[in-house]
């Protein structure tokens, strides 16, 4: 699906949601009852830098200002970081990390954050929005990519196609939504079939809790130990501490 | 053999392996670890690429002392697989978060001695989530009032999802070979041309992600030297002195990285942002010693705040 194409099946009524230079999406719209929905994103593949992130944390910072529980929509279509000397040389770990904080701190405030990936997403730039988020979806068609294979063949020194036949057997490495799905980082695909206002309210109404990708991964076969890793070393600190073992 | 306390103090840190720092930085024979290596928590990936795996995949856990005061820690090694995050690497580290975000009679610090080119190629998608989560759980263990300082000093820096952990951290202490970044000199030379960044130019490579130029901009909150001693007295200094989190330094983080984004906007490399910042002579900084840099570092306005 396109932005727009999105964009009106959210709201089919209308909204204020604009794409400025640069492809940074800012804005808001209603939902079906009247409440009001803060948008924000990255449009157009584009890579995103220090001067992009700012607007965007902006708007969040105001949402949280305002008060209430007004929900966050991240709509996310981005190459990945922008990869230049200068952001790095301002410091562009810390306005990723701002960004993610911010949209964090929102979730802390109240606010429920919904990612949605309609297109690309990578590296840096994906930690920094849709993998901010309390819960993340994604459409047909989105291309979630760590490491692009291409990468990867060069790295471990294994041809393409033989990565490819070993993503079928494990979802660890290769890019690609299914993938990511059976990892546990999207909570759930949307049908670009069936209105988008009506998914984002069956969304919305189910309540936030917590982060639940380790565990989801681990129920869908796609992280086999990420979350009995973590439930070993809480349970270890705690013996190790002289404390119970079954907090 | 080992060194005596005393010379152990002046090993260095970016030499020292995860194990060895954590010795160095601690109180002798206060380090508890969590998940030994006897339990053989390892990658169950690596072996797919015919590599071979660690019984501790790369990070060490635990909790000890630090001048007295209780804290949790995890150290990455950066000798092993880059010090990159993989599922079981990246998942230590959550749980160690978690627990010290859920449970209150655990110390309130966290100590993370980050050494780390990002994301492991091989678990790249189980990697990116543990950042992710480990991101998340920085947070909420900062709202739960823990303290979460990163420590940045090993030869793998923190870059990509370690350079992002970082700044999400209540503090950042660096030495002056502790790079931090997003996308490193060569990852950015490969796709966008030796024109962009030359990766071989260690001078200039230096000035861009090393610790000084952190420092000096503000974005690490102390400048360790490149010892045992020098990471321990840093993060001593540091401990009970780490901001909240709320909406009040959210905002202050907003208003800093706008002013650095104007400040800086017409600078085309690090020398003539440290002219900005009032340094005469920008050629001085790379041969300046620890102490010297140090009283530069806190004269310099907005180089230390809390607006993290």
């Amino acid at each position: 699906m396109t932005l727009d194409e999105v964009l009106n099946s959210l709201f089919p009524s209308g909204h204020a949601v604009s794409v400025g230079n640069e492809g940074i999406i800012t804005g808001s719209a209603r939902r079906p009852g009247g409440e009001p929905v803060s948008v924000i994103g990255v449009a157009n593949g584009v890579a995103l830098g220090t001067a992009g992130v700012l607007p965007l944390a902006e708007q969040v910072l105001q949402v949280i200002a305002a008060g209430g529980d007004t929900p966050i929509l991240v709509l996310v279509d981005t190459q990945g970081q922008l990869m230049t000397r200068r952001d790095e040389m301002r410091g562009l770990n810390e306005y990723l990390a701002h960004l993610a904080k911010c949209l964090l701190l929102a979730s802390q405030q109240g606010h429920r954050t919904i990612g949605l990936e309609y297109g690309k997403a990578a590296a840096g730039a994906f930690l920094a929005t849709a993998l901010a988020t309390d819960t993340l979806i994604g459409l047909p068609g989105a291309t979630p990519t760590v490491m692009d294979l291409p990468s990867v063949s060069r790295v471990t020194k294994l041809p393409v196609e033989q990565l490819e036949e070993l993503s079928k057997t494990t979802p660890v490495f290769a890019p690609g939504l299914e993938h990511m799905v059976q990892m546990g980082a999207f909570a759930a695909v949307w049908d670009p079939a069936q209105p988008l206002d009506a998914q984002l309210e069956a969304t919305l109404a189910t309540g936030p809790s917590g982060d639940v990708r380790d565990e989801t991964g681990e129920r869908r076969k796609g992280r086999p130990m990420a979350a009995s890793v973590a439930r070993r070393v809480i349970a270890d600190a705690l013996v190790q501490s002289g404390g119970r073992a079954t907090a | 053999m080992m060194a005596t306390p005393e010379t152990y103090g002046h090993s260095s840190w970016l030499q020292a392996t995860a194990r060895q720092r954590i010795a160095g930085l601690l109180d002798p024979d206060s380090f508890t670890e969590f998940l030994r290596p006897s339990e053989r928590i390892q990658s169950p990936h690596l072996h797919l690429f015919d590599l071979p795996a660690a019984f501790d995949d790369g990070v060490v856990i635990g909790r000890g002392n630090l001048d007295g005061a209780p804290v949790l820690l995890a150290a990455q090694e950066g000798q092993f697989m880059g010090g990159t995050f993989g599922e079981v690497s990246g998942a230590k580290i959550v749980g160690l978060l978690r627990a010290a975000r859920d449970h209150p009679e655990l110390p309130r610090t966290v100590l993370l001695l980050l050494d780390s080119g990002g994301v492991r190629l091989q678990e790249a998608n189980a990697g990116e989530l543990a950042v992710a989560e480990i991101m998340r759980a920085v947070v909420e263990a900062r709202v739960a009032g823990v303290a979460v300082i990163a420590l940045v000093g090993g030869r793998a820096g923190a870059f990509g999802g370690a350079g992002l952990t970082a700044a999400t951290c209540s503090r950042i202490i660096v030495s002056e070979q502790g790079r931090i970044g997003v996308s490193g000199p060569e990852v950015i030379e490969t796709n966008k041309g030796v024109e962009e960044f030359d990766s071989k130019d260690k001078a200039l490579v230096w000035s861009v992600t090393g610790g000084k130029n952190r420092r000096l901009i503000g974005g690490a909150d102390a400048f360790a030297a490149d010892t045992m001693e020098g990471f321990r007295a840093a993060a001593k200094a540091i401990l009970g002195h780490a901001p909240g989190f709320d909406l009040r330094s959210m905002r202050a983080e907003q208003d800093r990285l706008s002013k650095r984004e104007i400040l800086f906007a017409g600078c085309d490399d690090a020398a003539s942002m440290w002219k900005i910042l009032g340094i005469d002579d920008p050629h001085d900084i790379s041969a300046m010693d620890t102490d010297l840099f140090v009283t530069l570092a806190n004269a310099i306005e907005g180089a230390s705040h809390d607006a993290r």
